[in-house]
């Protein structure tokens, strides 16, 4: 719950919450041009098959620009001082994500009062497909 | 396996203008609709002097604008089909706007074996400065080589 007093969030809430469209193919073709990310893996069935993949999928960094997209829908952008993930797992076409921030502590950082978020994209099943964190700061 | 001499070495640099034509294809894309992004007016409001970007499109700016999007996977001599990106960072000192010319420095910081030599996970840290030579972010990035 958020402080009626500080207008501060409390560490346990969620305040970073969205969820995208699934994943199409289309979207992969348009990614790689507007990311600059060519590698075939993720449009070219043909390369993936090669590399040993039952079919393309998504550029780890489309998921993450989606995080992004909820963390900055979240909070201010400005205030955002740090922004990581690990990508725990492929995300194959067809995947709707839904990417949530919860507080987990506040702390000093670069002289600043900020909070850490932990955050999260899973697929519909629950998957978890990044697992990351933010520093934000308060103000 | 990636030979892990290669750790300190830098990469060839990359200087990348933040257009907002091409921007505005990313956002599209990923459907970024948040006016900061769109409005400079808003973007002010949220004490930006300029269109802001998207947290994570310094990374995209880095591979637009190289002669070579994967030339630091052909310097340390790794295919292209079997990489996976395993950890992905962004630290931001100071705002990047549109219109920006940023310069990007790559340097491999980690070469580790896991998993009994399967796996080799390579680490590299990209420096960013803007067009007055300020500091403005690092990237971080894991990429993780099935050998």
């Amino acid at each position: 719950m958020t402080n009626v007093e500080t207008g501060r969030p409390s560490v346990g809430d969620c305040v970073v919450r969205k969820s995208f469209p699934p994943i199409t193919r289309h979207l992969l073709a348009l990614y790689c041009g507007a990311s600059g990310d060519h590698n075939p893996i993720h449009v070219d069935i043909d390369f993936a098959k090669k590399a040993g993949f039952p079919d393309v999928f998504a550029h780890g960094m489309l998921a993450m620009a989606y995080l992004g997209q909820a963390l900055t829908d979240g909070v201010k952008a400005s205030l955002v001082l740090s922004f990581s993930t690990r990508f725990a797992s492929i995300t194959p076409v067809g995947a709707k994500l839904t990417c949530e921030g919860h507080v987990t502590e506040f702390l000093q950082h670069a002289g600043r009062e900020c909070m850490k978020l932990a955050l999260s994209a899973k697929d519909e099943a629950g998957d978890v497909k990044l697992a990351g964190e933010a520093i934000v700061a308060l103000n | 396996m990636v030979d892990r001499s290669a750790i300190g070495r830098v990469l060839p640099s990359v200087k990348a203008r933040v257009e907002p034509g091409r921007l505005r294809y990313f956002l599209k894309t990923i459907g970024e609709c948040n006016p900061i992004y769109h409005d400079p007016e808003a973007a002010r409001k949220e004490g930006y002097s300029g269109l802001a970007v998207p947290p994570t499109y310094s990374f995209c700016l880095e591979m637009l604008d190289a002669d070579q999007p994967f030339a630091m996977l052909t310097e340390l001599d790794i295919d292209l089909g079997r990489v996976l990106h395993g950890e992905q960072g962004f630290a931001y000192y100071a705002p990047m706007l549109v219109d920006d010319c940023l310069t990007f420095q790559p340097e491999v910081t980690d070469i580790a074996d896991k998993k009994g030599g399967a796996l080799t996970m390579v680490a590299i840290r990209t420096k960013v400065t803007n067009q007055r030579g300020v500091h403005v972010a690092d990237l971080t990035r894991t990429i993780v080589v099935r050998n």
